[in-house]
């Protein structure tokens, strides 16, 4: 109840901050209304909703998700998220925290991978349990330093292809992540980018994740922030959960590695 | 040094046995992390996009030698980029390089145009602008303006309207790359996200006496 409360209010301020930020100055905005919100960030509702979808009985197999493993062994949730994407040897693949949900709604709640990931993003109307579970498995890395040193082969190789991904140029703008993330201190219109090729770059970058948009007013995870990135560069769609955005991710939380993470985030 | 190399060869024989790397290199010869990478990155999109949103991952000789060298290329390569490009430039019918101001303050405001995807889409026939205010400041009115690229503001008032100036600034939006290779700024001309007469008239909004950029 509490935080219903606080988040009709978070909804209140929001739109005013929202307008303020239309015109004024970028991060100081941020600032201000992270420091507004900062007991009421709507992204809690849908972590509660996560846990309970962690912790009941769902799908054929009639089983909770509290046997998952997401890195740290069965069950083990606390600073799961900030060691993520990493090798798991029973898929034999570099999977990320939403790949590895996935994976576990799929083996052990019996669901079918299509009828899980149909709905990988919320829309009005539309909710997404993948975005609540993930939510709440991050806030369990929140103040959990990100660590991810991509030592195992695959990996490494991972972190490498996601580094050639982020310099690759295409499309009709000619766009590659770095024309826009690649610089100290850039904006777009006013968006500030930030330098994710730097460890305090791609740690502002990563460690609010998943993050209450207040101009989607919904939570996103890093998957869809990445996929609209790419909208962004004018490609086509990749797949959700493919491995280049896998792969960008590991390179990215590798060169963010160190650095602490504030989840669920708010972000403008 | 002997150290480095058995942990190599060691690590590389792990590598051999991973199903996916053994996937990735049976088609990507030399073992070569650029080649793995493309495929990858080539088999991470939906099937269901159409095949003509698929060519947008081509990469024609420039895009290729900037990814390659992390938009930094050795001088002869560089040299190499902007002769090339400068070749591709196409002039209007008529050959005036200066159109419509007002028309081409509008074009340069435009940020939208080209999205696609199934998520958030631009509808079919969405006026596609040059978005020159996502990367540079121009108008002094308008304070929405990025920093990707240095500030157009005034830019006719100090480069002035001679014949050469007027001709670069066509050819510099029709093809950045002529005279920058690899830089951050699209190439409109070449990839017709602009038509010629489009570039003429921002042509003018950057160097017409008249034009805000110039007046205020
Ligand atoms: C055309 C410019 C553009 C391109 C190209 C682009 N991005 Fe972005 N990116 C943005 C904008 C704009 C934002 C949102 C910033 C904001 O809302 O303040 C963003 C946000 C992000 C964020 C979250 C940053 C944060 O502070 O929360 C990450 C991570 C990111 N992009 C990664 C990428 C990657 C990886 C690629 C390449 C696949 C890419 N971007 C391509 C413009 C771009
Ligand atoms: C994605 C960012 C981006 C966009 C969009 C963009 N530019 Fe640029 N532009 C740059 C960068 C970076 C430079 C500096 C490097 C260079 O010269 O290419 C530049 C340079 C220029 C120059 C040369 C300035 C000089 O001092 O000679 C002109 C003229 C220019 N841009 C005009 C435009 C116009 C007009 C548009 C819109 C049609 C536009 N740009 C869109 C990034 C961009």
């Amino acid at each position: 109840m509490h935080s219903i409360v606080h988040a009709a209010l978070a909804a209140a301020t929001v739109g005013l901050a929202g307008a303020a930020l239309a015109q004024g100055s970028t991060m100081d905005d941020i600032a201000k209304y992270r420091e507004m919100l900062a007991d009421g960030n709507p992204a809690e509702l849908l972590e509660a909703k996560g846990e309970d979808l962690w912790k009941k009985a769902r799908g054929p197999k009639n089983a909770s998700l509290e046997q998952c493993d997401m890195g740290l062994g069965p069950g083990k949730l606390e600073g799961a998220y900030a060691q993520l994407p990493r090798y798991f040897a029973d898929t034999k693949k570099v999977m990320d925290a939403e790949s590895r949900v996935v994976h576990c709604m799929v083996t052990l709640q019996g669901f079918k991978e299509e009828d899980v990931t149909k709905n990988w993003f919320s829309k009005p109307g539309r909710d997404s349990d993948i975005e609540a579970l993930v939510t709440y498995i991050g806030a369990k890395s929140n103040g959990e330093k990100i660590n991810v040193p991509a030592r195992h082969p695959e990996e490494a190789r991972m972190a490498k292809i996601g580094e050639q991904i982020f310099y690759r140029r295409s499309g009709p703008q000619d766009f590659s992540c770095a024309i826009c993330h690649g610089q100290e201190g850039k904006r777009i219109r006013l968006q500030e980018l930030g330098n994710l090729t730097t460890q305090a770059g791609a740690g502002t970058a990563m460690g609010n994740w998943p993050s209450y948009r207040v101009s989607q007013g919904a939570v996103w995870t890093m998957q869809r922030r990445l996929i609209d990135c790419m909208r962004q560069a004018r490609w086509p769609e990749p797949k959700y959960l493919s491995d280049s955005v896998i792969a960008l991710e590991v390179f990215l939380q590798k060169t963010a590695s160190g650095t602490v993470m504030q989840t669920p985030g708010i972000k403008r | 040094m002997t150290r480095t190399i058995a942990r190599i060869a060691l690590a590389a024989a792990g590598l051999a046995l991973l199903p996916g790397f053994a996937q990735a290199q049976k088609n990507a010869p030399n073992n070569d992390i650029t080649a793995q990478a493309e495929q990858v990155f080539r088999s991470s999109f939906r099937a269901d996009n159409p095949k003509y949103w698929m060519t947008r991952l081509d990469q024609d000789e420039a895009m290729r030698l900037c990814s390659q060298y992390r938009d930094n290329p050795p001088a002869k390569l560089r040299a190499q980029i902007e002769k090339a490009q400068m070749a591709t430039i196409r002039y209007p019918v008529e050959g005036k390089l200066i159109g419509d101001w007002k028309e081409g303050e509008k074009l340069a405001a435009v940020g939208t145009g080209g999205h696609i995807g199934f998520i958030q889409p631009d509808p079919p026939g969405r006026l596609r602008g040059g978005n020159c205010y996502a990367c540079h400041q121009l108008a002094k009115k308008e304070v929405a303006y990025g920093t990707i690229g240095p500030s157009l503001h005034h830019f006719g008032k100090l480069r002035g309207t001679s014949d050469e100036i007027v001709k670069y600034t066509y050819d510099k939006i029709y093809n950045s790359n002529a005279f920058t290779a690899c830089t951050n700024m699209p190439r409109f001309g070449l990839h017709s996200w602009l038509t010629p007469e489009q570039i003429t008239h921002i042509v003018a909004f950057l160097v017409d006496p008249e034009s805000p950029v110039n007046k205020d």
